[in-house]
Parts: C-alpha cells; sequence; structure tokens
C-alpha cells in the first residue's frame, strides 16, 4: 500500500527528545517525501542520530510528534518495519558473519526482497563475500549495512551517517544506490556532518545545529539567500590587494593565504576588470566564485559562529567544506 | 511470526555457535575430556554405593554439557551481540523478539542434542549403560535448559558483553564444582551441600543421576529446584533484558 502522494512519507513536527538533563532534540520539524532524499547536515552532536532513531522506533519523543507512512513508529512497529530499511551509524551485524549469509539472512525477513548475490555485485562486495564480518574494512563494512537497508525494498530509509568512514570509490557505490533507492520511489533519509555528500545527494537538505533546524530547503533555495555582494576568488598568496582594490574600485581582502574576497556586486564588468589585472600581472586564477553562496558558507554562518566548540566543529568540518569546494570548482 | 524467517535465523544462529572455536571447546571438548580422564583415571571421590566412575560422571557430564550450552554460550554470544549492536538492528527488521527467541531456542537444543549424542556414545564406549527413562532424563533437561537460559539471557540483557563473558565463566565454573557433575554433593561440607542443592546444577545432575538409573526415580527436591528456576530466571531476563 504506497502512501498517498499528498501524504508525507516521514512527518516530524516539534520534536523533543531529552536524555535526562539533557535535551539532544529541541523542536525539529520537516517532511520527507517519496522518492526524494532528504539530508539532515550537521555538526557532531547535533542531535541527527537522536531524530533518526526516533523515527526508526529505539526511542518515544518527549513533545511533538513523528510519523513514518502514515504510522507511529512505536506503537505500530510490527506494521512499519517490513517497509522499512535502516542503516544504524555503526555496528550492528554478528562479527563471524559473511557477507553473503547475513544477506540471504535479512533477504528471508521481507517479503519480496532483492537478490542477495546481486545486491552484493552492486555494491560490490562479491570479492569479499567470503571473509567474516570482523574481517572487513571500514568502508566494506558501512556498503555491507547499506546492502542490509535496502534488501527488503523500503518503502522508507534511514541512513545514518552513509558515507563516513568509506573511500572516494565505495562512495560512489554508496551515492548510485542511495539514488536508485530513490529512483525506485522511496523516500530516503539520511544523516551526514559532509558538506560534499548533502551537496551531491540531497534533493533537500535540513541543517540541524544543537537540536534544532536552522536552515531547510532545496540546495537552490539554501545557497540562494542572504545577501551576496561579493566575489571570492583564488589566486597566489600575497598579491597586491591595495593596487588591486585601486583598480576595481572596490575593498579587497586576502581572508585566506591565496583567498580572497572582494566587497563588490559581482557584476560581469566587475568580474571583467579583476581577471583584466590578473591578466596584466599574468597571475593565474585558481576559483572565481560570485553570486551564490556555496552551502559550505551557508552550513558556517549558521552553525560555526559562536559554538560550544568551535574548534572541533570547524576542524571537522572545514575538511569536508575545502573538498565539496574541489568538486565544485572542477571542469 | 514467518516460519522462513525463524528457519534462517535458526540456520544463521547454528552456523556462527559451531564457527566460534571457544563454544565448541566449551560445549563438546571440556565435558568430553573431564568424562573420559575421570573415567579413566581413577582420583575422583564417588558418592556411596557407586562402583564404576562413568557411572556417576555420565549424568554430571550431560548436566554439565546442558549448562555450557543453555547458560554459558548463549549467555557470551546474546551480549555481544547486544553490544555491537545485532540486537537493535534486528529490532529493526520484520524478525521480531518472538521469531528471536524461537530461533535461539531451537539453535540450542539442536546443539544439545549433538551433545548427547556424543556424550552417551563416549560414555558407552567406557562402559556406561544407562537405564531408566529416557523420556524423564529428557524432561529434566528441557526444565534445566530453559532455567540456565533464563540466567544467560540474564547476565546477557544487563551486563556489558565483555562483564557476560567474564561472569558466565565464572559462574560456569563455580557450578561445576558445586554442581555434583564431578565431585559427589555428599563429600562437601554439610553448609555448601545445602547451599549447592538450591542451584540448577546439581538440581540436574541429581534428577538426570535418578532418571537414569533403574528403576528410574523422580525425587522430588531436585524437580522443584529445577522447576522454579525453570520460572523465576526467565521472568526476571524478561523483566531486566535491555536490548540496546
Amino acid at each position: 500500500m504506497p502512501a498517498s502522494p499528498d501524504l508525507p512519507a516521514v512527518s516530524v513536527a516539534g520534536l523533543v527528545v531529552r536524555y535526562g538533563r539533557v535535551t539532544a532534540v529541541d523542536g525539529v520539524s520537516f517532511d520527507a517525501r517519496a522518492g526524494q532524499v532528504l539530508a539532515l547536515l550537521g555538526p557532531n552532536g547535533a542531535g541527527k542520530t537522536t531524530t533518526v532513531e526516533t523515527l526508526e522506533g529505539y526511542r518515544r519523543p518527549d513533545a511533538g510528534s513523528v510519523s513514518v507512512l502514515g504510522l507511529d513508529p512505536v506503537d505500530d512497529h510490527a506494521g512499519l518495519v517490513p517497509r522499512l530499511g535502516v542503516m544504524l551509524q555503526r555496528g550492528g551485524v554478528y562479527p563471524g558473519i559473511r557477507p553473503r549469509e547475513v544477506l540471504r539472512l535479512f533477504a528471508a525477513f521481507y517479503p519480496d526482497p532483492e537478490d542477495p548475490d546481486e545486491l552484493l555485485e552492486r555494491v560490490g562486495l562479491s570479492s569479499v563475500a567470503r571473509s567474516t564480518w570482523r574481517a572487513l574494512s571500514g568502508g566494506e563494512q558501512q556498503r555491507l549495512s547499506l546492502a542490509l537497508a535496502v534488501v527488503g525494498r523500503p518503502e522508507v530509509a534511514f541512513l545514518d551517517e552513509p558515507t563516513a568512514g568509506v573511500d572516494p570509490g565505495g562512495r560512489q557505490v554508496v551515492r548510485q544506490v542511495v539514488r536508485d533507492l530513490a529512483a525506485a520511489g522511496a523516500a530516503v533519509v539520511l544523516t551526514t556532518h559532509e558538506l560534499e555528500e548533502a551537496e551531491r545527494l540531497a534533493d533537500r537538505v535540513v541543517i540541524v545545529d544543537r537540536g534544532a533546524v536552522v536552515a531547510a530547503g532545496t540546495l537552490a533555495e539554501l545557497t540562494a539567500g542572504g545577501p551576496a555582494q561579493e566575489i571570492r576568488f583564488g589566486a597566489p598568496p600575497g598579491l597586491d590587494a591595495p593596487a588591486l582594490a585601486v583598480a576595481l574600485g572596490a575593498a579587497v581582502e586576502e581572508v585566506a593565504p591565496g583567498e580572497y574576497l572582494v566587497g563588490c556586486a559581482p557584476t560581469p564588468a566587475a568580474v571583467a576588470a579583476l581577471t583584466a589585472w590578473l591578466a596584466d600581472a599574468d597571475l593565474p586564477l585558481a576559483d572565481l566564485r560570485a553570486g551564490r553562496h556555496t552551502l559550505e558558507d551557508v552550513f558556517l554562518r549558521l552553525t560555526g559562529a559562536d559554538h560550544d566548540e568551535p574548534d572541533r566543529a570547524r576542524a571537522g568540518d572545514g575538511r569536508a567544506a575545502r573538498s565539496a569546494r574541489q568538486g565544485r570548482s572542477g571542469p | 511470526m514467518s516460519a522462513a524467517a525463524v528457519a534462517a535465523q535458526t540456520r544463521v544462529e547454528l552456523t556462527l555457535t559451531l564457527r566460534r572455536g571457544e563454544s565448541v571447546l566449551l560445549t563438546l571438548g571440556i565435558p568430553v575430556v573431564l568424562l573420559a580422564f575421570f573415567s579413566v583415571v581413577d582420583v575422583l571421590p564417588l558418592p556411596a554405593g557407586v562402583r564404576e566412575p562413568v557411572d556417576f560422571l555420565a549424568p554430571g557430564i550431560l548436566a554439565l554439557a546442558v549448562m555450557s550450552t543453555a547458560m554459558v554460550s548463549l549467555a557470551i554470544a546474546t551480549g555481544f551481540e547486544r553490544s555491537y549492536g545485532v540486537l537493535k538492528r534486528l529490532g529493526a527488521t520484520p524478525l521480531g523478539r518472538p521469531a528471536l527467541l524461537a530461533a535461539k531456542t531451537a539453535a540450542v537444543l539442536a546443539v544439545e542434542a549433538l551433545q548427547v549424542v556424543v556424550l552417551v556414545a563416549v560414555a558407552s564406549l567406557l562402559g556406561w549403560r544407562p537405564e531408566g527413562s529416557a523420556l524423564l532424563a529428557a524432561g529434566a533437561v528441557l526444565l534445566a535448559t530453559v532455567a540456565f537460559a533464563g540466567i544467560g539471557l540474564l547476565m546477557a540483557g544487563t551486563l556489558r558483553g565483555e562483564v557476560t563473558l567474564a561472569a558466565a565463566n565464572g559462574l560456569y565454573l563455580v557450578l561445576l564444582l558445586l554442581g555434583g557433575m564431578v565431585f559427589p554433593l555428599d563429600r562437601l561440607p554439610a553448609a555448601l551441600e545445602a547451599v549447592a542443592r538450591l542451584l540448577p546444577a546439581a538440581a540436574l545432575s541429581e534428577a538426570l543421576d535418578g532418571a537414569l538409573s533403574a528403576p528410574a526415580a523422580v525425587a522430588a527436591g531436585p524437580w522443584v529446584v529445577l522447576a522454579a528456576w525453570a520460572v523465576a530466571a526467565p521472568a526476571l531476563a524478561a523483566w531486566r533484558f535491555r536490548w540496546e
């Protein structure tokens, strides 16, 4: 029985979850629809896992409500689980079991499962089908956990950090499986603290920080807003910024070695003046960004400032942010 | 509860149990070695009226085998499944808790059947000629399996995986010594003997010894003790068990 197209497959309204005195989730609301990928993006400790585990029925809301396919995850657990795919943040598999064995086991739980051997091939684990779980690499374990989440052809999938610890080749596999799942009509809710994953995979992004939603929307909506009266570019460090400022008639600041911020609207004339100045000085242009925020800008603006643990948050997110920009500025 | 799911889960429980070397050592290796060694090497004291060591040892070692599988092996496996998040993950599948429990029960009974075949064969080679009632013996084993599994799951569901491992092995040693399995109960100091007779291990040895003697005997004491443990331990486990 497919969910009605008008109704969201997953609905979270004013969700509050507490552990003793600590409020892990503090008024989170969002909807996820069939055929779409929704990413819960936020730093570690933002409440992503708690939110997802409430949707999976592992805990009850302290306030607010959640519904999955119109059902209550705790009260209607037995009716819901055959239609659900779940990937926990870690573990969840017998250490001594082999990939083919555990996939066949899980396939036996569902009425219309995927073929375990085909699925093993799709997630690239055929060559290690006879190793035990404890002998698999972290990335292989993640891909097997993902396969276990999709083997029952779920209508809703909750994937907690599906690409954490996965190497670049493995990430391609994970992304393809997630896209296929959405293409088959499932609502996919995944969590990540990596911008690149949210940018690549998600139709909608919900940014959470310290238990609350700080922004939500499609990538276009999230990155279009705000006063983008600036041009950012990359060039060799130590440019003659004052001279450039005179040439452009606007403030120029080297915000990081080799990264510059020009304080004027990104009109074609301003960009032309900038590139002409660089051409005259025979300087290479590494990167040019105008008119749009990246998700990184939005994310850091919303979650980076006055954070309780700014060092940890920035260090962790900075790495992801850099790779996100590399992905974006490619040819 | 889907029969196909229970069958698949049972197969995996059995496969993983037999794949763990330490579990095979515990459930088959140690009982066989104890039975053979102490039957051949005449060092153990025997209860009054028993002439051949194997006649005393065989029922006791069968009881030890049941305890190894239903309590120790089950506790250790389930404890680690809990700490590795396996139980949590299975909770998000359509398998369901009754089906998981059914599969674990079936796997325990299958291993016990294997143990009985092997141990009875070895004991027969050593000259044991069981008499009495096999049906009565099977009843005692079933009752004890429920009691031991309750104790094992109570540990697995409340302690950390490593603590369960240590506690289950410690309890195994204590119950081995106080269980009338290799060491006759009537040779223990009176106070210790009184305590030992209230524990499920000694109760099972006594019940098996009675059931496999001619004529088969049902002493009230051991059966009442077994039944009490078979009710209390699983009830306590069901009440205290934490899945995460």
